[in-house]
């Protein structure tokens, strides 16, 4: 059976689902092919920090928009997923630590994001729950987490609403490009667009391979663990300087925390957290936290993310296809961004612009 | 109390305190067993509200975590009671 | 030096030992317990004075024999009690034990985890008074207590008739046995039972005896709820005559055990679906090899096949890792060895044939029913979440989970796995095979956040 449609959009994580939404809204005709569930790697297991601070200049603006859909998510697909803006602390615990605190005020100015900074005094003050190690920390007011689980099924069914063709379980076996339009084959069918959006995640790599353009894309596990439910203490989500730690607790008190990388595997695809990450990542999180000392450990998850060089995603045009957008390698950060994602991806394709700067995150910004 | 000694009575008994009042059991109960000899529940659900009093019995369900003053965490079906422990239900 | 693990220290990893020993090794023996025997042969604390007959009834020269054989042992392999494993990754064992974490590196390990009861929640089931039936029995037998003072014993299978008579040997007032299995049923499945006539006559004697003292017997009925408002009232059945309501202040409850499979789960063995069971085992062959190399599986963790079974089935799987090292084997043992597991295999169809698991009871809970009882989930919230107008209706267990927490608690879905997988099937209208089984991930069971390598702060 052949389908035809404006957009043939490979990958089902949050970045797909989003695209498939915004280009469903604006009548595209779309379909999206996921090879498993949607939302079942990074999208789906991931930290759930929805967070602007930190990140590199370049992805702000696109923060800064997906900030604004983050707060208006209950009029775009019907849930919250669990948003709460509990503010992100951003935490030093040396001097040079909090010297890059103060450093990223410029950017976060720049970017009209609001931060405030903490000296030790008033932050073991304002959470007496915290460690001694913490000598600083950075307010941002307008961060805070969600429930990554919930994200992707939540826009597919929006998606699916709007017209979007939500197809799950379905492998994109061949994909090629005859001059004119895309072909994507499956077990049952071929589809046909002039449009591909490879929002594949790691596998997004292998795609801009097919299509000439191989950009150096590495598996990428983020370690999470997850405790009984505690004692609601710990508002803000917390991070730490140079990423080795983040934790946050929800409302049901599970405290939820990672750092580090399990075991990626791909080819099959399979991901494990490993026990020596996990062992190290609770003396981290008990530096941060002391009161978790004897919480029990419940759970411990990762998945597979794909994490780019320069640790910011590939977005934008290929250099080799007309018709085919990339947005993939979100390097451990992309939840928070991906409900914008979707929406530049269909400016791009139905408007053939953009006001977001995508030059920093060209794919071909890696050749030689 | 709903828990019945049936056997094994003539074991010394052990004092600890059950969310801070004096409680007597056997040497040789667990903390399941010494919490149930002195009071029909081991812990509230966090969620239900609803009294829990244990289910497997032999560590596997997870229901009858207990806070044991000094100790931390321990799962009451499998920790074996000491004199003047200090058991708080959670 | 100690290069082969044996975890679990029940029945199977007993014998395995044993046979290791003899042959020279020196195996690592670990169990969460403070001493061999696992749960059937479990070993009171000190200080308990009841005779092995009282505790073990028939079993008793068995279990005494089964001490003496580890009593024997103990000089001669390297035993850790109370020693959790929690993860398992190619060749390290990572071990809790009073706070502190360890690694036992291991070439072939075999895993005899034993298993736990299978439950069906019904409303009311998180009350206190009510347990598991392997709980009440552990209640009885390791602490000399009754979970109550009028016990009701609800559910099917030889444990059922088995702990009932326990209780009321041991002085208890039983207000009713409940078996969901009709009595046609078990008729039925009798010629076939014949093979097991040892445990089949005391499975008559148990169900004899009972009658002899004026038990109440139900067979063919089915639960409706245990009522009670913060503790046990009450059992509310459905019989043919109509309902009616058993007082008590405790019932224990239990359809079948179920393995704990979730260290093989870790150390990558395939899973392959069961009808009998109605779930997934970890794949395994004849001697207790897995596809994975190193990792051998014996006893109730590998397949539910009772006490005697694991004990032949954990000799078996020693021999097997013998000759994974190339060692001299005892070719006439093993073959005593394979021909008693194949007599007992057909016992244990003929078993789960007389005691069915009833799915279509796990089917109809009620939707408020509490079917998480870590998290509080109701089957209802199940049901929402593989309906038509769920968010995306979730065809398989794992994003059942992540949609509506079952079986993410402390237990990690050990008690609400099967039955929400058979509500899930039932309301996808598919097979249950399709719709999986939870993903296992480490600890197995909840480890404390600790500085590696410091004692828990105090």
């Amino acid at each position: 059976m052949t389908v035809h449609a404006d957009v043939l959009i490979v990958g089902g994580g949050g970045a797909g689902c989003s695209a498939a939404l915004h280009l469903a809204l604006r009548g595209a005709r779309c379909v999206l092919l996921e090879r498993g569930l949607v939302g079942g790697q990074a999208s789906g297991v991931n930290y759930g920090g929805v967070r602007q601070q930190g990140r590199h200049p370049a992805e702000l603006p696109i923060a800064r928009r997906a900030r604004e859909l983050w707060g208006r998510l209950p009029a775009l697909i019907g849930t919250d997923c669990e948003f709460e803006v509990t503010g992100h602390l951003k935490l030093a615990r040396n001097p040079a630590e909090e010297a890059e605190l103060i450093a990223y005020r410029d950017v976060a100015t720049a970017h009209d994001l609001p931060l405030r900074m903490i000296g030790r005094n008033a932050i073991h003050e304002a959470y007496p729950w915290l460690g001694s190690a913490v000598v600083a920390g950075s307010f941002a007011p307008d961060d805070g987490a969600a429930n990554p689980r919930l994200l992707a099924p939540a826009l597919a069914r929006a998606a699916r609403a709007a017209g979007a063709d939500i197809r799950e379980s379905t492998a994109a076996t061949a994909l090629a490009h005859d001059g004119a339009r895309f072909t994507v084959e499956t077990a049952g069918e071929s589809f046909h667009a002039p449009v591909l959006l490879n929002v594949a995640g790691f596998w997004g790599g292998e795609i801009a391979a097919a299509f000439g353009e191989p950009v150096p894309v590495s598996p990428l596990s983020p370690n999470m663990l997850v405790t009984e439910p505690m004692p609601y203490v710990i508002e803000p989500n917390l991070g730490v300087v140079g990423g080795n730690v983040y934790l946050r607790q929800i409302r049901r008190g599970n405290v939820i925390f990672g750092g580090g990388r399990g075991e990626s595997d791909p080819g099959r695809p399979a991901a494990r957290p490993l026990p020596d990450v996990s062992l190290a990542s609770m003396n981290l999180a008990l530096e941060l936290v002391p009161h978790l000392a004897g919480a029990q450990v419940i759970r411990s998850w990762t998945g597979i993310d794909g994490e780019m060089p320069d640790h910011i995603p590939v977005i934008g045009p290929s250099r080799t296809t007309p018709g085919l957008l990339h947005a993939f390698g979100f390097s451990g950060h992309g939840f928070q961004l991906a409900p914008a994602i979707g929406a530049i991806l269909s400016e791009l394709v139905l408007d053939g612009r953009t006001d977001v700067p995508l030059e920093p995150f060209r794919i071909d910004r890696f050749a030689a | 109390m709903r828990l019945q000694r049936l056997a094994e009575t003539a074991r010394p008994a052990i004092a600890f305190t059950l969310d801070g009042q004096p409680a007597t059991a056997l040497a040789g109960d667990t903390l399941l067993t010494a919490i149930l000899a002195n009071a029909d529940h081991v812990r509230r659900s966090e969620f239900d509200g609803g009294n829990r009093a244990g289910f497997c019995w032999m560590g596997a369900c997870q229901d009858c975590w207990v806070n044991v003053e000094g100790a931390g965490r321990q799962r009451a079906c499998t920790t074996y009671l000491q004199p003047d422990m200090r058991i708080v239900r959670p | 030096m100690s290069d082969v693990a044996i975890i679990g220290a029940g029945p199977a990893g007993t014998r395995a030992a044993e046979v290791l020993v003899r042959a020279g090794l020196r195996p690592v023996v670990i169990d969460e317990a403070p001493d061999n025997g696992g749960r059937i042969y479990q070993r009171p604390p000190g200080g308990f004075t009841r005779s092995a007959k009282t505790l073990y009834g028939f079993e008793a020269a068995k279990a005494r024999a089964l001490h003496a054989a580890f009593d024997a042992l103990r000089p001669h392999v390297d035993f850790r009690p109370d020693t959790l494993v929690w993860n398992i990754r190619p060749h390290r064992l990572f071990t809790m034990r009073a706070g502190d974490t360890g690694e036992i590196p291991f070439d072939q390990a075999l895993l005899c985890t034993g298993a736990m009861d299978r439950v069906i929640p019904l409303p009311g089931w998180t009350l206190p008074g009510v347990t598991s039936l392997g709980g009440s029995q552990v209640a009885l037998k390791a602490q000399g207590c009754a979970i109550g003072r009028r016990v009701a014993f609800l559910g099917t299978g030889p444990l059922l008739w088995l702990v009932a008579y326990q209780y009321a040997k041991a002085g208890a007032i039983v207000a009713a046995v409940i078996d969901t299995t009709p009595f046609a049923t078990k008729l039925r499945a009798t010629p076939a039972l014949l093979r097991g006539r040892a445990t089949f006559a005391k499975g008559l004697y148990y169900i004899a005896w009972l009658r002899a003292h004026r038990v109440p017997i139900l067979e063919g009925a089915t639960p409706l709820a245990i009522e009670g408002d913060g503790a046990v009232r009450a059992l509310r059945i459905r019989t043919r005559r109509g309902e009616q309501r058993i007082a008590c202040d405790a019932v224990a409850l239990g359809w079948g055990l179920k393995p704990e499979t979730q260290l093989a789960d870790l150390a990558d063995v395939p899973f392959a679906f069961d009808p009998a069971q109605r779930g997934f085992l970890p794949k395994r062959d004849a001697t207790g090899a897995t596809p994975i190399p190193g990792i051998f599986l014996a006893g109730d963790g590998a397949q539910i096949g009772g006490a005697d079974v694991a004990e032949l089935a954990g000799a078996r799987s020693a021999w097997a890792i013998l000759a994974a090292r190339n060692l001299p084997l005892d070719h006439a043992e093993i073959a005593r060895l394979d021909a008693a597991l194949a007599r007992h295999a057909a016992f244990r169809v003929a078993l789960d044939r007389a005691f069915p698991f009833p799915a279509s009871l796990a089917v109809a809970m009620p939707d408020e029913t509490v079917l998480c009882r870590c998290e509080s989930i109701t089957a209802g919230e199940m049901r929402a979440a593989a309906r038509a107008d769920a968010t995306l209706p979730a065809p398989e267990v794992n994003r059942a989970k992540a949609l509506t927490r079952i079986g993410m608690g402390r237990c990690q879905g050990r008690l609400c796995g099967p039955p929400a997988a058979e509500i899930l099937a039932a309301t996808l209208a598919c097979p249950l095979e399709s719709v999986g089984r939870l993903r296992g991930q480490p600890p197995v069971k909840p480890i404390p956040v600790l500085s590696r390598g410091l004692e828990q702060p105090r």
